[in-house]
């Protein structure tokens, strides 16, 4: 393929990578901000988003659409349900204690997981779109002296993908919007800058912080149900989905919301592109590098400021 | 603790017949080997390393299935040398560390007579140096080219599957010849994956084609359309193969990438082992092609063997579970556990396999093995066994998807298969 | 009886009884204890960073790999003998230690975990990028004839398990001694307030880095040996889940007590060998027992001995 084409198309999935990337990483970063909390069991959450839409999708009727909408909607409620519960169970026993809550979490990835392989099996499987045009898209070149209009093979996207990237920025709004405006946002900044000073003016951090893991357990769940379309869910998919959130959330700088989604963006378009340039495997080296790199030489984050 | 099973044969007259034709069978035999028959009644002990978690699972669910099925046969036959055979089976967890854990327990601890297992190949090589060290016979179904390329040793044999080498160079002259000359091939950046590369390269050479593009996908990768963009406009035919759980997303992003105009696709049903093709957005595939160890749809020419091996294992016509039909088998791959069982049970006969003493006579014995016939215990087809190198070589079948059915196009002779050999393991001591 | 005698006492007393169950175990317990007493010696490498500095690195499969591979990779194509095999993995660990350590250590905290573990992941991919030299994934076997040191045959089930057992005598007293050195004290410092270790002079990074080293050197120690003894080398050693383990070992036998990743590792295996035959899903025992361990004992089985009896356990 050309490189105008191929630099397009490697930018389309990247995005796509992006936006779900956005969604997880910001869950993580919520919770990490107001909290203060590492969830290690963060991909098991988009990995139970994407079992729960397999579930529901497979026993509502109706057509896919009507069966995704459900999942969308059921999936990341039962998801931030459970999280809640393993705050008030576990979290909060532990004074969130940052050590002991990483190895508590550690242990709730395993337990996630292994449920998981017992009751959902160890198969992958997929869930059907609700619509998925194939979607080609044109080229210009410069023949015969002048700019013509053709259709690269190859360079194409669906409609499906490009749902989840508009969902999830319409998401990521809704979860500024909260943020900044609603009374409940306000709580939580509060309860982030100091928790202490939070609980004397009579805000009930506790059920705030719940609260909080929920919503970014939900987030989760909805990068797994947006995702499970395009991809299978299996109960191993977790793994590397936690990985790269991680880095979008360190290298967005801990905690800042907006940094995570510029973040989500670097990450996501240079993961597609580095892919250009290099063989595969190599790509993924050199990403990997950079990245730590960049973490060795500004360990604050791109976008984090000095005082965190 | 582990999971045990054993089949009882049901006591009918028929059953009771047959066991009488195996006892006159059994007067064949040495004198001390009936001997030995009528001093233990013990069963015949075999570990059974299965993929029963990590990334071979869906393997480790038909490997198991199939392998329970043939020791319920064999059983029904009234065993081996009289005795009946257990199988123990243990989780591997898909990773070589425990794979080589299991094999010890097998020895040591279940004091099991042989080891049979698995499909991943770092599996088999993680635990083929202890199977040697522990002297414990070890029957993989792999089809990796480990046992022929003499990287193991004299204790671990591959009697009941093509390997990898094997397979590959038989396809050569079937797509240089009806598909294009142009090749670039699509496969998974680890050993697998390599072995795919060279030899597929070099025999697609020898037919006087060449691969135009080789794209190795990094392990673990859960999106691949960024990688399509390699594949150059001059490319006749796409050859591909994947492993892992993103298989599904694997081949349908390579239909997405095309849209309506493809080139020429010969796959390997790897690709999508274990996987419906009837799933969404795998329309696209009808017309092209895939190597099947043993066709997964029932074919019309289906053989007396073929249609009683899955009703043995528990299969419908199109290669589904016979109780769920969403449940689909790994039916290029698992008849190799069926054989390779059957294969252990003709040497435990031939060699009048009496206990953990006589291990080093059965590999002698099945070292002997040479032409095996097409049958009920071989329904894949008709192979040839090669003592020296350890490695069995059967015939390869192609299939082209025809209304969403893979129907047989090609069939490649064993005399495909057969390459150099690698290694004279018999030159080895026990 | 003073301290330092019951210090001795206890770890002696552990080699002896090692020792001792190599003539009475049955041959799978054998086995079993061979095998866990070189992945403690990972887990002992692990503990001083961890355990006595305070950093928690996931990205240890690093050195454990580079361990095996410095030894697997010149037995295969430079046809060395195992002693100087070993040498060279040991060799790997140190270097890959300093050059991680250097890098990583600029950063503390979280950030730490994540540089680490992407290291560690770098060198994981690096492993299946040369894949011609390392077969990748699939791995190598070191055969048996290759396994001779000093005429010794190192595949043998009894020689594998006195091997085993003076590579974790050997990193357990060096444990002991470093931790009990003036160095050590200074990690425990550090790890206490890094702060104050530094307002008293110490050049903290640099004792981070010895640490680094340290630790990466008796994990590489442990790979290179696994390797050998166990006849093959893959990429799978190299893998997250392998960064993982030695933490659960630590934080199950008790970090910051030179016995704990003993108990660990000891207590880790046969939990998942016994629960393997209940259940498929034998992690899930793993991860309860977590959080059990957070909730209950969140100082490990040699911390809670720490606590209750011994209150001198180093």
């Amino acid at each position: 393929m050309d490189f105008g084409p191929y630099l397009m198309l490697a930018t389309l999935e990247g995005a796509v990578l992006a936006a779900v990337l956005a969604l997880m990483a910001s869950g993580l970063s919520l919770v990490f901000g107001v909290m203060r909390v590492v969830n290690v069991a963060h991909g098991e959450l988009y990995m139970l988003g994407a079992v729960f839409a397999w579930w529901v999708t497979s026993f509502v009727g109706g057509g896919p659409a009507v069966a995704f909408v459900a999942a969308l909607i059921i999936a990341p409620l039962i998801v931030g349900a459970l999280a809640v519960l393993a705050d008030i169970t576990i979290l909060k026993r532990l004074e969130y204690d940052p050590e002991r809550t990483i190895v508590a979490t550690i242990g709730l990835l395993y337990i996630m997981q292994q449920v998981t392989l017992m009751t959902y099996g160890a198969d992958a499987r997929p869930v059907v779109p609700p619509f998925n045009t194939r979607l080609a898209i044109p080229w210009l070149e410069w023949a015969d002296g002048g700019l013509q209009v053709f259709w690269p093979w190859g360079l194409s996207i669906t409609s499906y993908k490009l749902f989840v990237i508009v969902a999830a920025v319409v998401v990521l709004l809704g979860i500024r919007l909260m943020m900044t405006r609603s009374r409940i946002g306000l709580l939580m900044r509060a309860s982030q800058l100091d928790s202490e000073t939070a609980q004397a003016f009579g805000i009930p951090v506790e059920r705030i912080y719940a609260l909080v893991f929920g919503i970014g357990a939900a987030l989760a769940a909805l990068a797994g149900v947006l995702i499970v379309p395009i991809q299978q869910a299996h109960y191993l998919m977790g793994g590397d989905a936690l990985l790269l959130s991680f880095i979008v959330v360190i290298i967005g700088g801990l905690g800042s919301l907006g940094g995570t989604i510029v973040a989500a963006l670097l990450i996501g378009l240079s993961d597609g592109i580095i892919s250009v340039f290099f063989s595969p495997t190599l790509a993924k080296i050199i990403a990997t590098i950079l990245v730590a790199l960049v973490l060795v030489f500004r360990p604050q984050g791109l976008f984090g400021g000095r005082a965190r | 603790m582990s999971k045990t099973s054993e089949s009882k044969p049901p006591i009918s007259r028929r059953s009771a017949l047959k066991t009488l034709g195996v006892g006159a069978g059994a007067a064949a035999l040495p004198m001390w080997a009936r001997y030995a028959n009528a001093q233990t009644s013990e069963p015949i002990r075999i570990g059974f390393q299965k993929h029963a978690t990590g990334i071979g699972a869906s393997y480790g669910r038909w490997y198991d299935r199939t392998s329970q099925a043939a020791v319920k046969m064999i059983n029904a036959g009234g065993g081996i040398n009289g005795r009946m055979v257990e199988l123990v089976t243990e989780d591997d967890g898909t990773d070589p560390k425990r794979g080589a854990e299991v094999v010890e327990k097998f020895a040591t601890q279940h004091k099991c007579d042989v080891a049979f297992g698995t499909l991943f190949s770092h599996v088999v090589i993680g635990s083929a140096p202890r199977a040697g060290e522990l002297k414990l016979p070890y029957f993989v179904v792999s089809e990796g080219h480990h046992v022929a390329s003499g990287m193991l040793n004299r204790y671990t044999l591959q009697p009941g599957i093509t390997d990898v080498k094997s397979q590959v160079q038989a396809m050569a002259p079937f797509v240089a010849s009806n598909l294009g000359k142009k090749v670039t091939m699509i496969f998974p950046d680890f050993a697998f994956g390599h072995d795919h590369r060279d030899y597929f390269s070099a025999a697609i050479e020898a037919q006087g084609g060449e691969v135009v593009q080789m794209i190795a996908i990094p392990p673990a990768e859960t999106s691949f359309t960024k990688y399509f963009p390699k594949i150059p406009r001059e490319t006749e035919v796409i050859y591909h193969v994947m492993v892992g759980p993103a298989v599904l997303t694997f081949v349908k992003e390579l239909g997405e990438f095309f849209g309506p105009s493809r080139p020429e696709i010969f796959g390997f049903i790897d690709s999508l082992e274990a996987v419906d093709l009837a799933s969404p957005g795998l329309e696209y595939l009808e017309g092209t092609y895939f190597w099947e160890g043993n066709p997964r749809y029932a074919q019309a020419d289906q053989s007396e063997y073929d249609k009683n091996f899955r009703a043995a294992v528990g299969v419908d016509e199109n290669g589904a579970s016979v109780n769920d039909s969403k449940d689909i088998s790994t039916y290029a791959h698992m008849f190799g556990c069926w054989e390779t069982l059957n294969i252990i049970k003709a040497g435990m006969e031939s060699s009048g396999y009496a206990g953990p003493q006589d291990r080093s006579k059965l590999i002698e014995a099945v070292e002997a093995i040479t032409d095996i016939p097409h049958s009920n215990a071989h329904p894949q087809g008709a192979k040839l066994f090669n003592g020296k190198t350890h490695q069995v070589f059967g015939q390869q079948y192609i299939t082209k998807v025809t209304n969403g059915k893979l129907i047989l196009a090609h069939t490649a002779g064993i005399e495909d298969t057969l390459y150099p050999d690698e290694v004279d393991y018999t030159k080895q001591s026990f | 009886m003073s301290e330092n005698g019951k210090i001795i006492l206890l770890h002696t007393g552990l080699i002896a009884l090692l020792l001792a169950l190599n003539f009475i175990l049955p041959a799978y317990h054998h086995g079993n204890i061979a095998r866990v007493m070189v992945l403690a010696s990972y887990a002992i490498g692990y503990n001083i960073l961890l355990g006595y500095t305070g950093l928690l690195s996931l990205g240890h499969a690093l050195f454990f790999a580079a361990g095996m591979y410095g030894m697997g990779l010149s037995i295969r194509h430079l046809g060395f003998s195992p002693a100087p095999a070993l040498m060279m993995g040991i060799a790997a660990g140190a270097l890959v230690s300093v050059a991680i350590g250097a890098l990583a250590l600029r950063t503390s905290g979280v950030a730490f975990m994540i540089v680490t573990l992407m290291f560690a992941q770098a060198g994981y991919l690096t492993i299946l990028l040369f894949g011609k030299w390392t077969r990748g994934d699939e791995g190598f076997v070191i055969q048996q004839a290759e396994r001779i040191l000093w005429g010794i045959d190192l595949s043998d089930a009894n020689n594998r398990y006195l091997a085993a057992l003076v590579l974790f005598a050997l990193c357990l007293f060096a444990a002991l001694w470093l931790v009990r050195h003036p160095v050590g004290r200074v990690f425990v410092a550090i790890r206490e307030n890094e702060e104050r270790a530094q307002l008293l002079g110490y050049n903290v990074f640099l004792y981070k880095l010895a640490a680094v080293v340290a630790s990466g050197t008796i994990s590489a120690a442990a790979g290179a040996s696994y390797g050998l003894l166990f006849g093959y080398a893959g990429a799978t050693f190299a893998t997250v889940q392998y960064s993982i383990f030695p933490l659960l070992w630590v934080l199950l036998g008790g970090m910051g007590t030179v016995i704990g990743p003993f108990l660990g590792a000891v207590f880790m295996f046969y939990l998942i060998d016994l629960s393997s035959g209940i259940t498929n899903a034998y992690m899930l025992i793993a991860g309860v027992a977590l959080v059990l361990l957070t909730l209950f004992a969140p100082q490990g089985i040699g911390g809670e001995f720490r606590r209750r009896v011994w209150g001198w356990l180093p």
